[in-house]
């Protein structure tokens, strides 16, 4: 068959270029681990946290700076975080609180972590004041007849066990006389314990993550994202600058000058570059999930599944444009005018915060359907059915582009 | 009967203002050797290519194989070298031939038998196995030789073959065109070789994409009254001009 022909061709010379294949298949992994230790810090944000029957001078002393807090009527945090998209959720039964983090930004979580620690810690000091004073007057006095009380019972005790010891000491029995000892010390230590005040009401608090663990961070967030980016990427610049080159060398019209015809061309560059962006997905998401330890919440075959068709959007991309370039050089001159400008709407910056015209520029990209996907299945755990939207999207772009190549191989060849 | 392998009727093409090809006609029969000759920048790979149907024409028709032009699956009867090699450097020669035999349906197990054949017509086999990289322009041009051989194809259409061969070589590989145009198979051959031109069944004259003349090469001589081709070649550029100038 005339595509495995082109497809055994591809490998080839994939396999005998070792350093395009050292760019392909170290190089996402040695930009992610930079990433990794580049994006270990956060960012200042606000957080939503919803509240349901939490004691209002809980919600008072919550720091309303990066935290906006919603009330709500219901005790079930999941459901109201996913209707509301909250960050968190925080109701309260007796004095035990429950805080349910979303964690889908682990920033977010963070940031409502903080200000209900801290809040807490207020609101023990201030309880603990008050309470103090009203109880001081009562205390004081208790504590005076406490004291004289004690103070002679102890006197009493204390003088008994002194002579004890003096007698065992005199009849040489070590063993007794440090068991007096001990209970002497007892005797003095019950004086100022009893003078403990009465303590103030605390809470306890009990924490749930929706999505992710404790240890989210701002890298394992947008690692997804990135995933997506590094597969696009590379097999753009690697797809375009091959047929690019297959173009300036005339192989590609010697091709032509043979019965194949122009759609196996482009499905054997699609299945021999399609073959190496799959290594290179693999090896990019098992290094990811196994060095970094992200938490991979959804299916690992629909973090390839979606990387997959996003590396054959890029690679239907890359042989479009390079029809517009003659020169490695102008190929690698639509990159930033292409392929950069992609990585804004890949999920760094919300795209639902974005201004109209610019949410329309995201609906155009490639990588934002893939991006957001890839998101939602590494850590919310999305299903096929939450993400097929978004495939089927990136399917159509690289139909589309498909067909486009194809007809723009009649250049070469009229059939 | 012998047919007509190639039947090209007033092709014309230009590209922007130049008009490259002005309503050619050329008839190819089966077991002949045409040569076109004409000097650098006449039309003679934008016939070639117009006849391929790689490259569209403005007017005219051509049929190769009886079968009208474009066609995909013509392809595979014919054998074509290009000018320029057009071979994937990182690949050894074999890869290519391999490769290029797959595109042109050569059956599996006949494959290896027409690799040796084709590498040996172009005395290319202890190189088989190195890389193209490695090659030299000579070794290139007669490994594109071998590939337009690959598929034992009935017509083959060949852009300057011997342009880097050495003399002795160049001698093997006519010796072996005019055997292969003894079992019926025809080619068409531009060169800029006059010697070469001498050796051809039917030549064509094409300057500033107009047929000047066409004919055996002992024709062509008497009817321009010269001893060769080469004088051949050059009176008719110098009526040409003059002819111009007149206008
Ligand atoms: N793609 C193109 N675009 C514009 N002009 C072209 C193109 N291809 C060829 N030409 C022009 O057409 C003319 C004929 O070119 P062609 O390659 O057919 O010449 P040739 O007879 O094969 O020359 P040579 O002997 O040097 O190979 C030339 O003047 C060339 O400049
Ligand atoms: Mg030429």
């Amino acid at each position: 068959m005339r595509t495995m022909a082109i497809v055994r061709r591809v490998f080839k010379q994939m396999l005998r270029d070792k350093r395009t294949l050292a760019l392909m298949f170290l190089a996402p992994l040695l930009i992610m681990t930079l990433m990794y230790f580049l994006f270990q810090n956060n960012t200042t944000q606000v957080a939503s946290l919803g509240v349901h029957h939490v004691d209002q001078s809980v919600v008072n002393v919550i720091d309303t700076k990066n935290v906006t807090i919603h009330h709500y009527d219901s005790s079930q945090a999941r459901k109201m975080i996913k209707q509301h998209d909250l960050d968190g959720y925080l109701t309260q039964k007796n004095g035990q609180l429950t805080i349910t983090y979303s964690n889908s930004n682990p920033t977010n979580t963070s940031l409502i972590k903080a200000s209900l620690q801290s809040g807490l810690v207020k609101l023990k000091m201030k309880t603990l004041v008050t309470v103090t004073k009203k109880q001081r007057a009562a205390l004081e006095s208790q504590q005076a007849a406490l004291k004289k009380l004690t103070a002679a019972q102890t006197q009493a005790t204390v003088t008994k066990l002194k002579t004890a010891i003096a007698q065992a000491q005199a009849r040489g029995d070590q063993a007794t006389a440090e068991k007096l000892q001990k209970q002497l010390k007892q005797a003095t230590a019950t004086t100022s314990s009893s003078t403990q005040s009465a303590k103030a009401t605390s809470y306890t608090t009990k924490s749930h993550y929706i999505y992710g663990s404790s240890d989210s961070t701002f890298f394992e967030n947008f690692s997804p994202a990135f995933l997506g980016f590094f597969v696009f990427f590379f097999v753009f610049l690697i797809s375009g600058v091959s047929l690019l080159n297959e173009r300036t060398t005339g192989t590609l019209s010697r091709l032509l000058a043979t019965p194949i015809r122009r759609s196996e061309i482009i499905m054997g560059y699609l299945i021999g570059y399609g073959g190496f962006a799959i290594i290179q997905t693999v090896l990019t998401v098992v290094f990811t999930i196994v060095v970094f330890k992200i938490h991979l919440v959804g299916s690992i075959w629909l973090v390839f599944l979606t990387n997959l068709l996003l590396a054959l959007v890029a690679l239907t991309l890359g042989i479009f444009i390079s029809t517009f370039t003659n020169s490695e050089f102008q190929m690698i001159q639509f990159i930033p005018l292409i392929v950069v400008p992609q990585i804004f709407f890949a999920g760094l910056v919300p795209v639902d915060g974005m201004a109209s015209w610019l949410q329309a520029i995201a609906h155009i990209m490639p990588l934002y359907y893939g991006a957001n996907a890839l998101t939602a299945v590494v850590t919310k755990g999305a299903g096929l059915g939450d993400i097929g939207v978004n495939l089927l999207i990136l399917v159509g772009f690289m139909v589309v582009l498909t067909m486009l190549n194809i007809v723009g191989m009649k250049r070469y060849r009229k059939v | 009967m012998a047919t007509d392998y190639v039947i090209a009727k007033q092709v014309s093409k230009h590209f922007g203002h130049q008009q490259v090809l002005n309503q050619i006609d050329l008839t190819l029969p089966a077991g002949m050797i045409y040569g076109l000759i004409g000097p650098s920048g006449a039309g003679k790979t934008t016939l070639i290519k117009s006849i391929l149907g790689m490259e569209a024409v403005d007017s005219g028709t051509v049929k190769v194989m009886d079968t009208v032009m474009p066609n995909r699956a013509v392809m595979a009867q014919v054998g074509y070298m290009a000018q320029s090699d057009a071979l994937y450097e990182t690949l050894t020669a074999r890869e290519n031939l391999t490769l290029f035999g797959q595109l042109m349906s050569v059956p599996k197990i006949k494959l290896a038998q027409m690799i040796d054949y084709a590498a040996g017509l172009v005395d290319l086999t202890s190189q088989l196995d190195k890389r193209v990289s490695g090659y030299s322009g000579g070794m290139k041009r007669r490994l594109s030789l071998a590939i337009a051989l690959i598929q034992d194809p009935q017509l083959l259409i060949l852009d300057e073959p011997t342009v880097g061969i050495d003399p002795e070589l160049r001698q093997q590989i006519w010796t072996e065109l005019n055997n292969l145009k003894d079992t019926g198979k025809s080619m068409l051959v531009t060169t800029h070789v006059m010697d070469e031109a001498e050796r051809c069944d039917y030549l064509m004259l094409i300057r500033h994409g107009i047929a000047l003349a066409e004919g055996t090469p002992a024709a062509l001589k008497q009817q321009y009254a010269v001893d060769t081709i080469e004088q051949v070649f050059l009176k008719a550029g110098r009526m040409q001009d003059a002819n111009d100038g007149n206008r």
